[in-house]
């Protein structure tokens, strides 16, 4: 339990800083090391029993279906590294309490860090691989809002962003990599993989490609060559996240899952050349190109590099020795180079820079400072008797029994020139910096800084001189342990001597030394030599890339979605196309067997005027007023099939529904321009017109064969039961208010949604930029001298009962004969709309104050609570019920539920389409500025006409 | 009969049409009755889900007529927990608009509960014409949402989004139409026993509507190549009404899911398994255009707009394996991305009435009132949609890809659901930084336009972030659960016996 406490403590603790700061910047700081200190005592209870070889696990179970487990587990591995982040993370929140400045936003900074904090001891301590990837990834993130801390620097920003995606990307290689792991073993816990046998996942097929995803997480985060060029830029970060992320953690995350899979993933050839390889080049490289910066922390990262290539290397040689030399060096090189960042940010905090060429003589001017550089320095140049040189020698020692290719004098070479840079490098760092003369141009007076900024490098230097001193005693049992952890039981005895004696590894050193000291001595010349060679500049090509793939998204993405509709348009119907083609050719068909019948000549007209009815709407497109009345022709016609067919229900729908649709158009025609322009170029048309061709060709023939074929369907039941079930002789509005009447119900709220939208839609052109417009909007045509003509508003006036007369009429038969509540709804809305369209909108609405929303809102809550009774009496929703009654005069007359139904059906009708048309035209008046008439007409009969602009 | 299951239908179809009956003028009331209702939705959803435990398929029969012949609603577990879905985020959605959004224009409460309606009728009806109608429904009312409130862009874009989805309505029909003409009927359970049976010289037709369908389904699902309305439509949607269209999406997907292994499943004889190998490559593309679109886009809600596309991808991806291990996770993958998208576009919007003079675009612009605790939600949200860990999208996407190991083609799905989060990743992190981050670098302070509405925009994107959270921590019995769902999906004997009982009437049937 204690263990899963020490991974949430830093999580749960981040909360502190974040409030503390409210009461100053010590109590948050001190908020933050508490957290730590805890998180770090508890993992120090665990010590003993990890030394004495106990491996501690605690677990839950999170989500079993993927095998993703809470599970957490100490060894010497673990305890290792979990003491290196909390023990390097306590002396990095001291030493930041005291470099961060008055107006950095410090309660952010702390919280960020223990969420790092947290991420990384996850890592190391998870016992799931997939909960080891939550931990990693977290990493990223949190170490982009670190990197990113001081967002006014575009170097932060970007650097925190190359971070995030090179680190990311390797986090997504990762995640396959070890769901693959996962796979091959049939368990994602690491105690199970690690147990698991090796030679078995050795000779997996998917062993190489697990292998080498994982190796690319490993090497991005580790900043491996060639994904070690972000590292450098992290540096944007406050000193602190440098030495915190950069030294001892996160880049190390790497390396510790190289060997934490090291006794599964190590052993086959392909291990060894990839990763000592890589981690040969990065060491070298690393190390040549820190040699050359002139930032110090640009140095130290490059440094930084190099060393975590040596690790790699050296797990690379699969050898139990040098993995233990590995674990040996994590330690010493956490130690050195933490304090050598914090020594970095000295400088820079005391004399306002960090470019070596500005540096130089410090030794007196900050002699703390100066001594734990020179010590730390010396450490990481490999000089005896310091913990550095301990390590250094051991892998000089593997590195002397591995050929690589066959040839063992290859990587001795190359790894002595390494060392070789390494030591230059150290000495630059010291000697620019601290010796030389002093000067009188530093941006701010040297001195040494208060002691809060001193004491965590100082603390990191006793351990680089202790370890080198009495190495054994101090780290021999931690490095057994964790050896032990690495290799999984393969452990050779390891002591830890700072003497071996004299040793081909020893003269490799001393090459190295006395090549670094010449290196530094003739420095000018060695960088003379070097600004000739090339300077591939990581970042420039890392950026070009980056914006290589934004444009190449950018001319891909915005160039599909370029906002024209004809576009979207045709490669929707292309798809359809393509759909319906490939349906019908990989499908077995054959032709309908249904004979065919000869055409009537009253069909052939009928016909004929269809295709002219298309023909003219083609022919006409532009003109708009004539497409219009083309495609009412074809609605006509198809009005007048139905009833070739028999079928006068769905003419009398179809006859009402052009003419609403057509009054609705030419009312919104009038706002619109009366010609469409040409914009199409002539090879979209022809385009268009292929389109359009084949996808006609192809529903015309979709309609042949359904056509030609005969079918059985559930028609047939709605035939024969429409009168005995549903107590109507219609089938068709049986159908529509009784056998699908939930069909029905549903379409009538489209229909007065579809009134409630242009409601809400011409309510939204009366406001702000709209509004404007229209108020400017000139009549782009002639008005006629008769706007309300007295032949129509007298027809009108006359036909009005008469039309609402028809609508009751054509309600009530509905259920028996052709009609219905729908029909009746257009057909009322027709005789209104007409009044409306006689008189003027204003005039007539002051005459009917109907709100149509109340005949909407009405309309579907009669029909919903005529399908909610039956429901009370214990039937499904819409249950019809109906008896035949009889009265006195009246005779037998049936009452049907359904005609409640029906009612809603009308209202909801006559509601949307009123709602929709009279705000339409009550729009119209208003863009046209005229006022609204007193007078029902032009002409009053009886009445003198009066002149002037208010009669209109 | 068990009432329960048309409730999420008849409550939205009572309010919407009572709200513009008898409260229009009142917009406090209108809030009071639409979060009434929403609520209740919700508590209904949860009744409906836990019901399905005991038992697993209910069906309804609308007018008491036996299926085939009238209309049936089918509450499965899958059913359920979309009315649940779709509940909790109108909820949130809800409490985010009432702070002002609703009385920018006309009817937006009576518009969002038949919104609402229509996604639960789709999800619930067992039958295909009346998933026609409820499309409409959706349709008309999304429109009416759409373009709440006005305003020229709004206007273009919603052109272009009902052109769209009434072409989709077209094809839909003659899909339909085709499916009927060979099989006669429409009662899906019914067209399950049907299919297998239809004559070889019939199988083009009916194929051919199968294929439209699921034209029609990728329309809204917005798959490659029909996913060209959804940038533009969420982008320029109040964003309140983007953030409810995450779910609108999620319809597409359900209906692909319910028809083609329900209808066209395994056991539709030769025309089994009729969507996978269109649905794999366009759910592919989509991914890649979709990430490619973050990097690509010029404003916060383009961004995730075009997330929203390539999570479509992933989802759909999933799905078009076809078996259960990776339907289960598609199903986490589509709780998850409609909740992340969701609290993405209000995110946005919080940014948007902040920032003065540059709402969402990605320039470096002053700071705005609340950038940091914005930034932090922002962050959350980001790393919810591009699935970093520890919230949902990751889980989802660790879910997806070990749930579509066993397909052929599973290396090309896990390299580009790696490969576009890298995409999306880079920018998010591209577009957070310029909005959050560079404005430290330039000086000043934008004030905002309007006074700002109190704490409540916040818990509502809390509610959404919270279930993000939730869907994190509870995943093992939610994988759990989505495990039974998907097993029902693929053991569609249940419905088929539920809807058209081979023995004996159901209770109550009219003949």
């Amino acid at each position: 339990m204690s263990l899963a406490l020490i991974v949430i403590l830093p999580f749960l603790g981040a909360v502190l800083p974040a409030l503390m700061i409210r009461s100053g910047r010590a109590a948050c700081a001190l908020s933050a090391a508490w957290v730590t200190i805890l998180a770090l005592g508890l993992l120090l209870t665990h010590v003993p029993a990890v030394l004495r070889g106990e491996v501690i696990q605690v677990g839950w179970e999170w989500i079993p279906a993927l095998g993703l487990n809470v599970n957490f587990f100490l060894d010497g591995l673990g305890l290792l590294f979990a003491g290196l982040i909390l023990g390097i993370g306590l002396l990095v929140m001291i030493y930041a309490r005291f470099y961060l400045a008055k107006d950095d936003p410090m309660g952010n900074f702390y919280t960020y860090l223990l969420l790092f904090q947290g991420a990384m001891v996850g890592i190391v301590l998870s016992d799931n691989i997939l909960l080891l990837l939550i931990f990693w990834e977290l990493t990223s993130l949190t170490s982009f809002l670190l990197i990113g801390y001081w967002r006014h620097l575009p170097e932060g920003r970007q650097g925190a962003r190359m971070a995030l995606i090179v680190t990311g990307s390797g986090g997504l290689a990762l995640i396959a990599g070890m769901l693959l792991l996962g796979n091959i073993v049939g368990s994602y816990d690491l105690t199970d993989i690690l147990q698991h046998d090796p030679y078995e996942i050795h000779n997996s097929p998917l062993y190489v490609p697990a292998l080498l995803l994982i190796l690319i997480g490993c090497f991005t985060k580790s900043a491996q060559f060639p994904f070690h060029f972000w590292l450098p830029h992290a540096m944007a970060a406050p000193t602190p996240v440098s030495a915190y992320l950069h030294s001892a953690t996160m880049v190390k995350a790497g390396v510790f899952l190289l060997a934490r899979l090291w006794p599964v993933l190590s052993g086959p050839d392909i291990w060894f050349y990839l990763v000592a390889t890589t981690g040969l080049v990065t060491m070298v490289v690393g190390a040549y190109i820190a040699l050359f910066k002139d930032d110090l922390k640009g140095l130290l990262a490059f440094s930084t590099v190099s060393h975590l290539g040596m690790m790699t290397m050296l797990l690379g040689f699969a050898t139990p020795m040098a993995a233990a030399v590995a674990v040996f060096h994590i330690i010493n090189h956490a130690t050195f180079k933490a304090a050598l960042f914090m020594n970095a940010g000295i400088i820079d905090h005391e004399t306002g820079t960090r470019d070596t060429k500005k540096l130089g003589g410090l030794l007196l001017l900050m002699p703390i400072t100066a001594t734990l550089a020179v010590i730390a320095g010396a450490s990481m140049a490999g000089l005896p008797p310091l913990n550095g040189f301990l390590s250094k020698e051991m892998m000089l020692a593997e590195v002397n029994q591995t050929a690589w290719f066959g040839q063992g004098w290859l990587l001795p070479l190359v790894v002595t020139a390494g060392a070789l840079l390494s030591v230059a490098y150290s000495f630059r760092y010291v000697v620019h910096v601290f010796f030389g003369p002093q000067r009188d141009d530093y941006p701010s007076k040297p001195h040494d800084p208060p002691a809060g900024l001193w004491l965590p490098p100082a603390f990191l230097v006793g351990l680089v001189v202790l370890i080198g001193l009495f190495p054994d005693a101090i780290a021999g049992d931690l490095v057994r342990a964790t050896t032990a952890a690495v290799t999984q039981g393969g452990a050779p005895d390891v002591h830890l001597y700072l003497w071996h004696g004299f040793t081909p590894a020893l003269l490799m050193s001393v090459i190295a030394v006395a090549g670094g000291a010449l290196a530094i001595w003739r420095y000018e010349r060695v960088r003379a030599w070097w600004y000739a060679g090339p300077h591939p500049e990581a970042k420039a090509m890392f950026d070009r890339v980056v914006a290589a793939a934004i444009a190449s998204s950018k001319r891909l993405v915005l160039g599909l979605h370029n906002g024209s509709l004809q576009r979207y348009l045709a490669l929707m119907i292309s798809a359809a196309l393509v759909l319906g083609f490939a349906g019908f050719f990989t499908a077995t068909h054959g032709s309908g067997a249904r004979p065919l019948l000869s055409a009537s000549p009253v069909a052939a007209i009928i016909w004929l005027v269809l295709l002219a009815g298309c023909g003219m709407v083609i022919r006409y497109q532009r003109d708009r007023l004539l497409a219009v009345i083309g495609v009412g022709v074809v609605g006509l016609i198809v009005a007048a099939m139905f009833v070739y067919f028999s079928a006068p229900d769905l003419a009398m729908t179809q006859i009402s529904v052009e003419v609403v649709t057509t009054i609705l158009i030419l009312l919104a025609l009038y706002f619109l321009p009366k010609e469409t322009p040409v914009e199409s170029s002539p090879m979209r048309r022809r385009r268009d017109a292929v389109l359009a061709g084949l996808t006609g060709l192809g529903t015309g023939g979709l309609a042949w064969a359904v056509m030609t074929r005969d079918f059985t369907s559930l028609s047939s039941f709605y035939l024969e039961n429409a009168h005995d079930l549903g107590g109507g002789d219609n089938v068709v509005n049986v159908i529509l208010v009784d056998f699908r009447g939930f069909d029905t119900f549903g379409e009538i709220i489209v229909l007065g949604i579809a009134g409630l939208t242009i409601f809400a839609l011409l309510h939204a052109m009366t406001r702000g930029e709209l509004y404007r417009r229209l108020g400017a909007w000139q009549l782009d045509m002639t008005k006629s001298a008769d706007r309300h003509p007295m032949l129509m508003v007298v027809i009108t006036r006359v036909m009005l009962p008469l039309v609402l007369l028809v609508g009751v009429y054509i309600f009530l038969r509905g259920h028996n004969m052709p009609g219905g509540g729908f029909i009746a709804g257009l057909v009322v809305a027709i005789g209104l709309i007409m009044q409306y369209m006689a008189s003027g909108y204003g005039w007539a609405a002051q005459r009917m104050t109907i709100n149509y929303h109340a005949f909407i809102g009405g309309g579907v809550l009669i029909a919903a609570v005529t399908g909610i009774g039956a429901m009370i009496i214990g039937y499904p929703f819409l249950t019809g019920a109906f008896d035949y009654f009889s009265l006195p005069v009246i005779g037998k007359f049936e009452v049907a539920s359904a005609l409640g139904f029906d009612i809603g059906v009308f209202l909801t009708v006559v509601g949307g389409v009123m709602l929709a048309l009279a705000h339409l035209s009550d729009l119209g008046r208003w863009v046209s500025h005229a006022p609204v008439n007193e007078q029902p007409m032009d002409t009053l009969p009886g009445a003198e006409r009066r002149h002037g602009e208010g009669s209109e | 009969m068990n009432h329960w299951i048309i409730l999420p239908l008849l409550l939205p179809a009572l309010v919407a049409p009572l709200i513009a009956l008898a409260v229009r003028h009142d917009i406090v009331l209108q809030r009071i009755f639409s979060v009434s209702s929403t609520v209740i939705l919700l508590v209904l959803g949860a009744i409906l889900m836990g019901s399905t435990a005991s038992d697993p398929v209910q069906s309804y029969h609308l007018g008491n007529w036996i299926a085939p012949f009238g209309i049936v609603l089918v509450l499965d577990r899958l059913s359920a927990m979309l009315l649940v879905l779709t509940a909790g985020l109108g909820l949130a959605v809800l409490l985010y608009a009432i702070n002002g959004w609703d009385a920018e224009g006309r009817h937006f409460h009576p518009l969002f509960q038949f919104q609402l309606m229509g996604i639960n009728g789709a999800f619930l009806t067992g039958d295909l014409f009346n998933l026609f109608v409820f499309f409409e429904v959706l349709l008309i009312a999304s429109y009416g949402l759409m373009v709440h409130a006005g305003g020229a862009a709004r206007m273009k874009a919603g052109v272009q989004y009902v052109t769209i989805n009434l072409v989709g309505s077209g094809l839909f029909l003659i899909g339909v139409g085709l499916i009927y003409s060979v099989t006669g009927t429409l009662n899906m359970a019914h067209l399950a026993t049907e299919v297998g049976r239809v004559d070889a010289a019939d199988r083009a037709l009916l194929e051919i509507g199968g294929l439209l369908l699921l034209l029609v389904f990728a329309v809204k699902a917005a798959l490659v190549p029909v996913q060209f309305w959804l940038p533009g439509t969420y982008a320029n949607a109040p964003p309140p009404v983007a953030a409810l269209f995450a779910i609108m999406t999620k319809v597409g997907a359900y209906a692909i899911i319910r028809v083609y292994t329900l209808i066209f499943g395994d056991d539709a004889g030769a025309s089994a398994n009729l969507a996978g190998p269109w649905l794999l490559p366009a759910a592919l593309v989509t991914m890649v255009i979709g990430m490619a679109g973050v990097l690509a886009a010029r404003r916060l809600g383009e961004a995730v707009a075009f997330a929203v596309i390539g999570s479509m991808g992933t989802l759909l991806a999933a799905v078009s394996v076809f078996t259960q291990e990776a339907m289960a996770a598609a199903l986490y993958y589509l709780l998850h991305s409609t909740i992340a998208g969701g609290a993405l576009f209000l995110i946005v919007d919080l940014v948007n009435q902040r920032r003065t003079g540059y709402t969402d675009w990605l320039r470096a612009a002053p700071p705005f009132v609340h950038t940091g605790f914005i930034a932090a939600l922002f962050l959350l949200g980001a790393m919810a949609m591009t699935g970093m860990p520890p919230l949902s999208g990751f889980i989802g996407k660790l879910l997806v890809l070990d749930g579509v190991r066993e397909s052929s083609y599973a290396v090309w799905i896990w390299g580009l659901i790696l490969g576009t989060s890298l995409l999306a990743i880079v920018g998010f992190a591209r577009a957070g930084t310029t909005v959050f981050w560079k404005s430290a670098a330039v000086g000043g302070y934008l004030e905002p336009a309007r006074p700002l509405a109190p704490a409540l925009p916040f818990v509502a994107v809390g509610i959404l972030l919270g279930a993000s959270i939730v869907l994190t921590a509870f995943a093992g019995p939610v994988t759990v659960y989505l495990d039974t769902v998907a097993e029902q999906i693929y053991n569609p004997s249940g419905y088929i016996e539920t809807v058209l009982p081979t023995s004996g009437h159901p209770e109550g049937v009219r003949p």
